[in-house]
């Protein structure tokens, strides 16, 4: 084992994590409750009674999960900048930011995914309830709101946790734009010492740490917010 | 929008020399396939290994088949990727290294074992998930009726499991199609790949990743139907089998 070097990782760290791993976890931060907003609308409107609502949900769902992430992303990098310049009356396509083009990624995608277990939150709500709501005088609105959301919610919470941590892995991928998340610095780290080989087993073992912990808490969470019925 | 687009564009030749564009998309979707499908047969195999272990008595097993799960549940693919083709040629012995480094289709080798180690968890989850979905009067059954515990796994418990979690199999196996387009990050030229690539020549950008798209959601479709109609087929009168809501992933 001689050959290794991990001094390297001594050199690196504060770096790493102050450059890579902040953009990762608040990529993730932002992408996470972006997703989950624009996922709950798009359940509700996939469960709308109104056919055209419900359809163009359903297909925008199907859409974005029948692509793989990568593609996705190249999408969008070369997609923002015309919607920008469409959405502002610009001539020319608008230059966006790393970070602004990557959130609009992972909001839109990851909605896709947290659509479908919103679904299932509201659909675990027995629809007696939805119909005492309505009894009780309550619009849509209010008995979404006031009944169905916080329970669906309550119940979905580990899943949706487990989502979140599929989703902070995900963001390694934005690697393939260049981009200095968490994998992107330590592999220009890596790239700049000729140290791969450390630098990615490093990578790695943060990484299994922390989505470790993270699903020890969500499975401690899991009993504690189950319902009992 | 000033964008000139240009839908013939998949009829011009392609800078690589085989042939059009179109022809260099339809390369990759095959490199896509293949590599999904060797990586799913290694997937299933393990996964069915793993996932039954992970259901047995002996409590030692089930702990280190958890460890397996947790082992390629909690690092991004694109890492396991590095890990496989950057350091794994560096930590065996020198000789294996060098060979390992002059393999033919490297890349695609790789893809395969590393999509076939991370998949294989994730089908593994499914499968004891299946196991556990099933009356637990059906392994005393098997045992009452003097069949050994191999044999009650393997006439009673894997045959019913298998079908129940051919729903969420079906969802990972569209996965691994889609997960397969990790593997341009080390050179397998794939349907992304390719169309990125076609974008960096042609400066199409929307045809290309247009057509990509068309042909993922065709991939998509033909796999959904096939597996209804495999589901049709094998299932048993009398059961009804619905499928295991899986947490979280894509």
């Amino acid at each position: 084992m001689n050959k290794f070097d991990f001094n390297v990782i001594e050199r690196s760290w504060v770096y790493l994590f102050q450059t890579g791993m902040a953009f990762t976890l608040e990529l993730t931060a932002f992408a996470m409750a972006g997703g989950i907003v624009l996922g709950t609308i798009l359940a509700m409107m996939r469960l709308s009674s109104i056919k055209p609502i419900s359809l163009l949900a359903t297909s925008y769902v199907n859409l974005i999960r029948s692509m793989p992430l990568v593609l996705v992303i190249f999408w969008f990098y070369f997609l923002v900048p015309y919607i920008g310049a469409w959405v502002i009356g610009a001539n020319e396509p608008i230059r966006v930011g790393a970070f602004s083009s990557s959130l609009i990624t992972f909001v839109l995608f990851e909605a896709a995914y947290y659509c479908e277990i919103m679904r299932a939150g509201i659909q675990s709500i027995p629809r007696g309830q939805v119909w005492a709501g309505y009894a009780l005088g309550m619009n849509y609105w209010q008995t979404m709101g006031n009944i169905v959301l916080p329970q669906a919610f309550r119940n979905m919470i580990p899943v949706l946790l487990t989502q979140t941590i599929v989703l902070f892995q995900d963001v390694s991928l934005v690697y393939v734009l260049s981009i200095t998340d968490f994998v992107g610095a330590a592999s220009k780290v890596a790239q700049r010492d000729g140290r791969l080989i450390e630098m990615y087993l490093f990578v790695a073992v943060v990484y299994f740490v922390m989505c470790f912990g993270l699903s020890l808490l969500v499975k401690k969470l899991q009993q504690r917010v189950a319902i009992i019925r | 929008m000033n964008y000139n687009w240009n839908w013939r564009i998949f009829w011009e030749p392609s800078p690589d020399g085989v042939g059009t564009y179109m022809d260099t998309l339809l390369s990759g979707l095959v490199w896509t396939m293949a590599t999904a499908l060797t990586a799913w047969i290694m997937a299933l195999i393990l996964g069915a290994i793993i996932g039954t272990i992970r259901t047995m008595p002996n409590r030692w097993a089930a702990r280190i088949a958890n460890g397996y799960v947790e082992l390629f549940r909690n690092i991004p693919l694109l890492i396991q990727m590095f890990l496989w083709y950057f350091v794994m040629p560096e930590l065996v012995p020198d000789a294996a290294g060098n060979w390992l480094k002059s393999v033919p289709y490297a890349s695609f080798v790789t893809a395969v074992i590393c999509l076939g180690f991370f998949t294989s968890s994730r089908v593994a989850v499914q499968v004891s998930a299946g196991i556990h979905a099933l009356p637990r009067g059906q392994k005393m059954a098997g045992t009452a009726l003097g069949l050994t515990l191999p044999q009650t796994y393997r006439y009673v418990l894997l045959p019913m499991a298998f079908r129940i979690v051919m729903p969420p199999l079906t969802s990972e196996f569209l996965n691994i199609i889609k997960n397969s387009s990790v593997a341009l990050t080390i050179g397998l030229m794939e349907l992304t790949a390719r169309a990125r690539s076609m974008q960096e020549f042609s400066f199409q950008v929307f045809e290309a990743f247009t057509a990509a798209t068309l042909i993922y959601i065709f991939v998509n479709v033909i796999v959904v139907n096939l597996m209804r109609v495999l589901e049709k087929k094998i299932a048993i009168p009398g059961f009804i089998t619905s499928g295991t809501t899986s947490a979280g992933g894509h």
